[in-house]
């Protein structure tokens, strides 16, 4: 992940050179992971990462907590409130409820909730547009086909994970009409996230049928995936972190979430005195979704591939390609 | 008295013992006497038990000392009670059904990592064994495919292969057939000739003796008497067994017929795999008669009592009982049964006729619980169901007079006289009884026939399934002989002798 | 006779015996917490603290505990019937489809005193109707009913997210739940019903589904020990031959116990839907039908004793979060492994301090 991510780091340090002349000030930050865990392989790792990121460019302690069931998100969002803790980044979608309460209760404490919406001025809501992230590494998938069949693998069923299937849909229709997406969910409960032997069974079935090319978007389940792809010689695609060195030759590119910046970030700007509430939608071109490309794949993607994708990424910021969100109306059709 | 003890393999002392309130065992003091068969006999209840359980190191003796070839030993588990070369065979067999004789006779002695050199060990062991004492047995079989008599010969075999030079036997004939009860004390004598020292525990003062050199009668935990076998007989044992003087002969008026009110014709029942349990069963039971059925375990009786009782729908041919015609497309509910006055005490109390987990007064109303006035407006009336049972247990001479001990916490004997006791209370029209008597003892044995009889004067009509012939022959006023699922013979009492009856149940003749 | 078990007397075995297998738990936990560099003292003391130092925390204990009696309860009653479900997981997680769509469909135009009673029936109707499928299956087909309930829970968890994921969920919601219920369908909290008679406690998710809860267990008490019905669901528990003798029908008899097993799972919904979270969520069951195995094994099936369970499995869920909460090297994971040893030596290993306390009563007695 590091080797990609050094642009980025400059870019930020340039950012926040910038950001020096504010005045700094001591806080207490805290993380709310889901109820995934931590060490997730997903975007729950990905808040880790971030949170220690901060912790060694400041030597500022972060407190963390990881609840083990949903009526906890309240008790532990409350308590951290209680203990003055601030900022508080609550992870995942299903804390929204539980933070809206809370931060009614504690108006001048500030949260950041990544994943969902809660619109109150004390909270900062960090959403993603996978479906454009997805739009991109859907075209490479069909331009890199042969078959013209494509796989993807999601972990649980729910409509996060379709909004990940129907960008990758529009983009690989959008560089083929005629190739073929055959989808899989892994299941239906939170186990669907950590079942490697599972997904990986679900891409053999998927080669079967004649897909050479598979999406996991499935958190440490597509670990599975990407093993079967390798053992087949498909090729895989990568979600949330730069998955490419996992299998290099067999990866053809990751889809970035970069939710690590998302936490990072609001504790920069809780520390610089810049926090500011309200809804912050990163994608294409906010840089919060982008693809891979590195040494790992770089064989892999042709400079007509390259070329076509940079066109549509360039397009999609511009507004010339809209891509559907899936749960703007929990559908595919937009 | 130290002189004495030279001679004698275990002395006890002093023995005391109480659970909670029960004083079971008190100041009890006995001397086995070397390479001899001793009886102890008592009725249930009575100690023996746990007198035994006390020398093999399952309980701990609250006073007293226990020594053994004139040691005092301490016995804290059966660990040092084998240690000392005490094995007990128990009345309930413990044993392994899936493994060989061989593998249930290592189990627990393996000998080493290897079992294979165990197993060989063992084998050679039983090959002397079987010569020194006459105790053949397949190594090979598999302990489900033996007969019950030949798996209390593993058993036996079991406690000698670790040492025992002291055999404790635990009511051994109480599963066995006569045929194998004859067989078990031939072994027995066998065994005290090569020097064993047998102790007998029983209530069955036929095997008492025929085989027992000296007998100990204990009663409400003392020992009441000492005698030579040679010097008493079953009517003193008795006496002192139950502490007055007993009649086994029942004596009891003809009987006075009146209306029929159970009747089968063509009865049939065939189980899931095609098999014919009933064979076209006819009879006739009127009030005030008791009609027995005789035949050898395994023939039919048990699926006859499940038909008639409803528990088990019939497959052909109908019944009726109390005026209600039962037959395959209109089956009868045990409840509805009851209901229309046919009470039945079943032949397994422990699986059937009662709950072991629960108390004796919710025992006392198993199958009438939902019937005043145990039950108003859906809820149970505690205090009324314990007065019942409390009720039942004067009339039938319950002891402990506790509704609220566990029913497992009785004494066969007394369970059996609570479960009649449940049955007869309500006057039924129609009694049908299996195995009355089976594991009772002598005292109550008296009782529950006399109440059987003093059920059938007041006009009910009583249908008795047993496989002691010597009850069949006492109780009823006409027999009727079962045999492979058939009725094969029906002999009225005045004209049965044991020899008829004994060729009819074995098949030989029909009547 | 359990000749190697000798009695013992009656405050040891009900009372010593627990609190010695608590104690041996705790030693073993604090070999481990110390391994960890954890002082054990000071974990034990936030463990209590964090469950019983101040009236948020004991409110979410009891908030728990609310949970595990209605769960204890559920495989008590198939239990004394001699059926083991396994199913209570899916019996609570379809109670909360049954509450959640009675709730929907009629919050707008039914006050509290009607719509609370009428979800709270709808929660127990619909967890009785999926333990009853596997009830049937056992009663007249012979499927084995803890192979058949172990399978209605997966098939509960994805009948639930189906309908969560593509009906039941809030138009433009991010998330698969729905909307929020009225306030005519939410059980008052503890705090509010408190403050009403002028007690002023710390807001928690501890809600009046306590006394539901509570009452339930006074019900199944009478039910089993004081009805005919409950009479015959023993029998049949402990001796399905005397109740047949008895004239118990059998098949009738598995159903009922079944259907009042899935009918107490089905109060987990109460508790957490209409209680806490007041809309319809994923996975509120949240193991709690698991570990009522448990508390109902532990608590011996006497609804007394699911009580106490089910109170020191709450202190354990509710001490053990704030453990993770205040001490950052004792993680998640090890709060699961120090519940588990309580578990194992209250539960499981519960006869292993026996024979100490045997031999010192011995030498007394």
């Amino acid at each position: 992940m590091k080797r990609w991510v050094r642009p980025l780091i400059a870019l930020l340090a340039a950012v926040s050179l910038g950001a020096v002349a504010h005045a700094q000030i001591v806080i207490k930050p805290a993380v709310v992971f889901s109820t995934g865990g931590k060490f997730d392989k997903s975007f729950n790792e990905g808040v880790w990462q971030g949170a220690e990121r901060f912790k060694k460019e400041t030597g500022i302690a972060v407190a963390e907590f990881e609840p083990s069931n949903e009526t906890q998100f309240e008790q532990v969002l409350r308590r951290f409130a209680q203990r003055g803790q601030d900022p508080i980044i609550a992870v995942g979608f299903a804390q929204a409820v539980a933070l809206e309460k809370v931060a009614k209760e504690f108006p001048n404490v500030h949260f950041t909730l990544i994943d969902s919406v809660v619109n109150l001025p004390n909270v900062q809501s960090v959403v993603f547009r996978e479906q454009e992230g997805s739009f991109l590494v859907g075209m490479l998938a069909a331009m890199a086909s042969k078959t013209g069949k494509i796989g993807f693998v999601g972990g649980m069923d729910i409509p996060l994970v379709r909004r990940f299937q129907c960008g990758f849909e529009q983009g690989i229709k959008y560089a083929n009409p005629n190739a073929e997406l055959i989808t899989n969910m892994t299941g239906t409960t939170p186990a669907a996230w950590n079942d490697p032997g599972r997904g990986a069974e679900l891409a053999k079935g998927q080669f079967d049928r004649g897909v050479d090319v598979v999406y996991a978007a499935a958190g440490s389940t597509g670990l599975g995936i990407l093993q079967a792809t390798r053992d087949r010689g498909k090729l895989g695609i990568g979600v949330d972190s730069n998955q490419n060195h996992l299998h290099p030759g067999n990866m053809l590119t990751s889809m970035l979430k970069r939710v690590d910046l998302a936490a990072y970030n609001s504790f920069k700007a809780a520390q610089d005195n810049q926090w500011k509430g309200g809804t912050q939608v990163l994608g294409l071109k906010e840089g919060g979704v982008d693809w891979a490309l590195d040494k790992d794949n770089e064989k892999l993607i042709t400079p007509q591939m390259k070329a076509a994708v940079d066109a549509a990424k360039a397009a999609i910021i511009s507004g010339q390609i809209v891509v559907h969100d899936y749960m703007s109306n929990n559908s595919c059709k937009s | 008295m130290q002189e004495l003890t030279a001679d004698a393999a275990i002395e006890l002392r002093g023995i005391d013992k109480s659970f909670g309130s029960v004083h079971a065992v008190r100041g009890v003091s006995v001397r086995i006497e070397r390479g001899s068969i001793t009886g102890i006999v008592g009725e249930n209840g009575a100690g023996k038990s746990t007198l035994m359980s006390i020398l093999y190191g399952l309980y701990r003796a609250d006073a007293g000392e226990i020594l053994v070839d004139g040691r005092p030993v301490e016995m804290a588990s059966p660990r040092d009670a084998i240690g000392h070369g005490i094995g007990m065979v128990h009345q309930h067999f413990m044993l392994v059904d899936s493994f060989t004789v061989l593998e249930n006779l290592v189990l627990g002695a393996e000998g080493g990592a290897l079992l294979a050199r165990g197993l060989a060990a063992a084998r050679t062991e039983l090959a002397r064994l079987a010569r020194d004492y006459g105790l053949t047995v397949d190594p090979d079989a598999r302990v489900a495919d033996l007969s019950v008599g030949e798996q209390q010969r593993v058993e036996i075999l079991k406690v000698l292969l670790r040492g025992a030079r002291i055999l404790i036997l635990d009511e051994p004939s109480a599963v066995l057939t006569p045929q194998e009860t004859d067989r078990l004390l031939q072994i027995l004598r066998v065994l005290r000739d090569r020097g064993v020292t047998v102790v007998l525990i029983t209530h069955k003062l036929r095997e008492i003796l025929a085989v027992t050199e000296k007998v100990i009668v204990m009663r409400r935990g003392e020992v009441v008497a000492e005698r030579r076998t040679a010097d008493t007989n079953a009517e003193d044992l008795a006496e002192l067994m139950v502490g007055r003087k007993v009649r086994f002969d029942l004596d009891k008026a003809p009987a006075r017929k009146g209306e029929t009110l159970l009747a089968a014709r063509h009865l049939s029942l065939v189980d899931g795999r095609g098999v014919r349990l009933l064979d076209d069963i006819s009879l006739e039971v009127k009030a005030g008669e008791i009609v027995g059925i005789a035949g050898v375990s395994g023939n039919g009786q048990t699926e006859l009592l499940q038909v008639l009782s409803g528990i088990r729908p019939p497959s052909g041919g109908e019944f009726e009982a109390c005026g209600r015609k039962v037959d395959a497309t209109h089956p009868v509910d045990p409840a509805e049964m009851r209901d229309l006055g046919v009470a039945h005490v079943p032949e397994d109390r422990l699986r059937q006729g009662l709950v072991p987990a629960f108390l004796a007064s919710e025992t006392s109303i198993l199958g009438y619980q939902d019937r005043e006035p145990f039950c108003h407006n859906y809820i149970l009336d505690g205090p009324a169901v314990g007065k019942y049972c409390a009720d039942l247990m004067e009339r039938f001479d319950v002891r402990p007079r506790t509704p609220g001990l566990l029913s497992s916490s009785f004494s066969g004997g007394n369970q059996q006289k609570l479960i009649l006791a449940r049955e007869m209370a309500r006057d039924p029209k129609v009694l049908l009884v299996g195995q009355p008597t089976r594991g009772v003892d002598i005292g109550a044995i008296e009782f529950i026939r006399r109440e059987l009889v003093r059920s059938r004067d007041a006009g009910c009509a009583v249908l008795v399934v047993s496989v002691e012939l010597e009850e069949i022959l006492s109780l009823a006023d006409r027999i009727l002989v079962m045999f492979a699922g058939r009725i094969v013979g029906e002999v009225a009492a005045g004209q049965a002798d044991e020899r008829t009856l004994g060729l009819m149940m074995a098949g030989a003749r029909a009547a | 006779m359990s000749a190697l078990r000798r009695p013992l007397p009656g405050w040891v075995e009900i009372g010593l015996l627990p609190l010695a297998n608590i104690a041996l738990a705790f030693l073993v936990v604090s070999v481990i917490v110390a391994i960890i560099g954890v002082d054990p003292l000071h974990a034990l003391r936030l463990l209590v603290l964090g469950a019983l130092g101040s009236s948020e925390s004991i409110g979410y204990t009891l908030y728990y505990a609310t949970n595990f009696i209605f769960t204890g309860l559920a495989v008590a009653v198939a239990f004394h019937a001699g059926l083991f479900n396994i199913g209570g997981e899916g019996q609570a997680y379809i109670g909360g489809l049954g509450c959640g769509l009675a709730v929907l469909a009629l919050d707008r135009y039914l006050p509290g005193l009607l719509m609370i009673p009428l979800a709270i029936l709808a929660s127990a109707a619909f967890g009785a109707a999926w333990a009853a499928i596997p009830a049937w299956m056992q009663a007249w087909r012979g499927s084995h009913i803890v192979i058949t309930t172990i399978m209605f829970n997966f098939v509960a968890s994805a009948l639930m997210v189906y309908l969560m994921v593509n009906v039941l969920i809030a138009p433009g919601s991010m998330t698969p739940q729905s909307r929020g219920f009225g306030a005519s369908a939410q059980v008052p909290s503890m705090q509010a019903a408190l403050q009403w008679i002028g007690i002023a406690v710390a807001p928690s998710a501890l809600n009046l589904s306590l006394l539901l809860a509570l009452l339930s267990c006074v019900g199944v008490w009478i039910f089993l020990w004081h009805t005919p019905w409950g009479y015959g669901l023993r029998t049949m528990g402990h001796n399905p031959e005397a109740a047949l003798y008895a004239g118990t029908n059998l098949k009738r008899t598995t159903m009922l116990a079944m259907c009042l097993s899935g009918a107490l799972a089905g109060g987990v919904a109460v508790n957490e839907l209409l209680g806490v979270h007041h809309r319809l969520v994923l996975d509120f069951a949240a193991g709690y039908g698991f570990t009522g195995i448990a508390v109902a094994l532990m608590g011996r099936g006497h609804p007394l004793g699911i009580v106490l369970a089910a109170l020191l499995f709450g202190a354990l869920q509710q001490g053990g979060a704030e453990l993770a909460f205040e001490s950052p090297r004792i993680t998640r994971e090890m709060v699961v492994v120090i519940q588990g040893l309580v578990i194992l030596f209250s539960g499981a290993l519960v006869h292993l301090p026996r024979p100490w306390l045997q031999a010192l009563f011995a030498r007394r007695g």
